[in-house]
């Protein structure tokens, strides 16, 4: 039992040392930057001769890469991927990106920003989920490293922050751009939200969601909640929206939850209409998911992998041959961001050879004065406090996919 | 009418913790630690299932009785037989060395056996949910207005078996007495003849054979199946272990339903914010006035 016991330990120290000689390949080696973070620049080349002489910048992000929301980061970490491979390989602004797990944990996150400090990161992609973002983009602002989140969208990420910026939609712009859509639209009378109340994405939705409501004379009839380890069972929820007479009901969640909540609403014969937010993106291609149950499920979206578009397509492409799947709003968010750096990269005549302070009040100046045309949304501007305008596009499920409204 | 409504399906949440509760509260009875990793073994059972019925569903006609039951059964074996396999084998390289450690130590490796399983089901079947096919079918029955699906049906019926068949089991068999036995006095029970280990491995066997089923009954009620889905289920079944007097078995369906049902009206009367500190209030309530449970008292030595 005991010889058994220390092979297995031998075999797990090879491995491990296996993993980490795996990650010297392509990015630099992690015990040296500690010593001198700033010098990197001249070890880089030397390091992986592919780049050629030409010196990176230092990009580095946090995200849940394990735990129950590694979905989000994986499909960040991806997209980001995709796009410095893309960028690297036409020669110009040349980028190392470097992605640590914070498991949707806001003290791992600041554990996970330290290590990429270390490691001498000049320009950071935030965090992928709210909660450790707003922990990290602290971190940031007080280190002044500037952060591209791709998609942390809470108020209180950027809120205060001169040098943190979101390529997603704030939170409170969904809520009342739904409002809006709704009302223009006139989908419904009588409106039921059901919302996650131990979350803030969804709370923030739901908070300028009911305030807009009330200044369109949008009638809420029922309000209901879940949280964490509530998740499955929706039926009170449902019972109660469908006894107020709601003909159409606010989702502002993820589509884990929203699924279970469409397939006991089918069970007790509930068809009201459904209103999707950004999270909501992602159902259809739920492995095992009857996409019937869906069907008529509208959803403001800044991003759709059936578009037509050359862009979309080609990212599409390269990232199911990737990766095997078809990439999120997440993947869509953070290849935005490496694309946005580039540009605002180029545009100030940065060098990967600036201090992360330097770079950061040349970001602030570019990314408070350029347009940037994305997968997300055609010429995006941000304001000073870091929030993107863009514009939501209006979707529906229609036979399994997503149709423009 | 909405009082009837909220009470059956007070009764189908409760029915699926209950059916949770019973595998834990076999476990703590017989082998006195608390097995937190049981979440994570029905999360295992609901992905064997999924793959069962995934794969196997193609091969029948569309529409067919055949085509839920058959597919329904090959899952329900498979996760049984696998996470058996896992349960005896979680038991003799994580717990069975910290026999004689204290109780803390056993506890803490249980936590880490409960992630080490999430993240080995994530690397293995990645994070991305995956949605069940129900073991019964979607159908429900309707009374007057009330419609109970079959699942809860089913989950009901497995749940009142179960139970009958354990406490006959731990009541009249050889290997139920010396289960007892273990669990009032290990030493002791050594001392006459039973073989302490295996009737602890026999007790992993069987508890982690019931979490398979209530995984199997889990992904029916509730499709949407993602490495971590067993955690938070596994820890209200826990509670409704608590609430009924935990190592008791009766006392484990019993707990199970009534946190069902005191959920559904907390949040369907008072207020769905506030529903879980509801529920936990009166548990706290009921063990300050009965320390051993609902059902703790009536059978002291535990199962």
């Amino acid at each position: 039992m005991k010889k058994f016991l220390a092979l297995l330990l031998a075999l797990t120290m090879v491995l491990a040392l296996a993993a980490c000689a795996n990650n010297g390949g392509n990015s630099t080696p992690s015990e040296a930057p500690s010593a001198a973070p700033l010098e990197t620049p001249s070890e880089a080349p030397a390091e992986n001769p592919a780049e050629g002489a030409t010196a990176a910048f230092k990009l580095g992000g946090t995200g849940p890469l394990t735990g129950g929301a590694a979905i989000y980061g994986l499909a960040a970490q991806h997209g980001a991927e995709i796009a410095v491979e893309e960028i690297n390989a036409q020669g110009g602004v040349q980028f190392e990106l470097n992605y640590q797990d914070d498991t949707h944990d806001a003290e791992k996150a600041v554990t996970a920003y330290n290590t990429l400090k270390d490691w001498g990161m000049q320009i950071s992609l935030g965090s992928v989920t709210s909660k450790p973002c707003e922990a990290t983009a602290a971190k940031n602002f007080e280190d002044r490293i500037f952060a591209l989140t791709p998609s942390a969208s809470s108020t209180a990420v950027t809120e205060g922050k001169d040098n943190v910026f979101q390529m997603c939609f704030m939170d409170p712009n969904q809520g009342s751009a739904s409002a809006q859509y709704i009302f223009d639209q006139k989908l419904g009378e009588k409106i039921a939200v059901i919302w996650k109340n131990d979350d803030v994405y969804s709370k923030g939705i739901r908070d300028t969601f009911v305030e807009k409501s009330g200044e369109l004379g949008l009638e809420i009839v029922s309000e209901t909640t879940f949280a964490d380890g509530n998740d499955t069972d929706f039926n009170v929820q449902l019972t109660d929206a469908k006894n107020a007479g709601a003909d159409l009901v606010f989702l502002p969640m993820y589509y884990t939850p929203a699924s279970l909540i469409l397939s006991q609403a089918n069970a007790m014969g509930y068809a009201p209409k459904w209103f999707g937010v950004d999270g909501m993106d992602g159902i259809l291609t739920l492995e095992g998911f009857d996409t019937s149950l869906a069907e008529g499920v509208m959803l403001l979206t800044p991003f759709n992998a059936d578009a037509t578009d050359e862009k979309t397509q080609s990212f599409v492409t390269k990232y199911q041959d990737k990766f095997g799947e078809v990439p999120n709003q997440f993947a869509a968010d953070a290849y935005d961001c490496v694309y946005a750096y580039a540009q605002a990269l180029e545009a100030a005549g940065a060098t990967p050879d600036m201090s992360a302070e330097e770079l950061n009040d040349l970001m602030i100046a570019q990314f408070t004065s350029m347009t940037f045309d994305g997968l997300t949304g055609e010429s995006m501007t941000w304001d000073t406090n870091g929030a993107v305008t863009k514009a939501p596009k209006g979707m529906v499920i229609q036979d399994g996919a997503y149709v423009g409204m | 009418m909405t009082f009837l409504s909220y009470l059956i399906q007070g009764i189908s949440l409760g029915s699926i913790y209950a059916i949770i509760a019973l595998g834990y509260t076999m476990v703590y009875g017989i082998a006195k630690m608390l097995n937190f990793a049981h979440g994570d073994v029905i999360m295992v059972g609901g992905y064997m299932c999924f793959f069962a019925t995934s794969g196997l569903r193609g091969n029948f006609p569309d529409g067919s009785v055949a085509q839920t039951v058959v597919p329904g059964l090959a899952g329900l074996l498979l996760a049984m037989a696998v996470c058996t396999l896992l349960g005896v084998t979680i038991e003799r390289l994580a717990y069975k060395p910290l026999r004689q450690a204290p109780s803390l130590a056993v506890l803490i490796t249980a936590i880490g056996v409960s992630y080490f399983l999430q993240n080995g089901a994530q690397v293995l079947w990645t994070s991305n949910p995956k949605v069940c096919t129900s073991v019964i079918g979607r159908g429900a029955i309707t009374l007057g207005g009330l419609s109970i699906s079959h699942v809860i049906l089913l989950t009901v019926a497995m749940c009142v078996v179960i139970m009958v068949a354990l406490t006959w089991f731990t009541g009249n068999t050889r290997m139920g007495k010396a289960m007892r036995a273990c669990s009032e006095d290990k030493a002791a029970a050594q001392l006459m003849g039973i073989n302490v280990d295996a009737t602890i491995s026999m007790t992993f066997a069987i508890g982690s054979a019931l979490a398979a089923v209530a995984g199997v009954l889990f992904t029916s009620a509730y499709p949407t199946l993602m490495p971590t889905t067993g955690a938070l289920p596994g820890i209200k079944a826990f509670t409704a272990a608590v609430f009924g007097g935990i190592g008791s078995i009766p006392g484990a369906m019993l707990g199970g339903i009534l946190l069902g049902v005191i959920e559904t009206f907390a949040k369907g009367y008072i207020s769905t914010q506030v529903s879980d500190a509801i529920v936990f209030a009166v548990l706290i309530i009921i063990l300050l006035v009965k320390p051993a449970g609902l059902l703790g008292k009536r059978i002291p030595e535990k199962v």
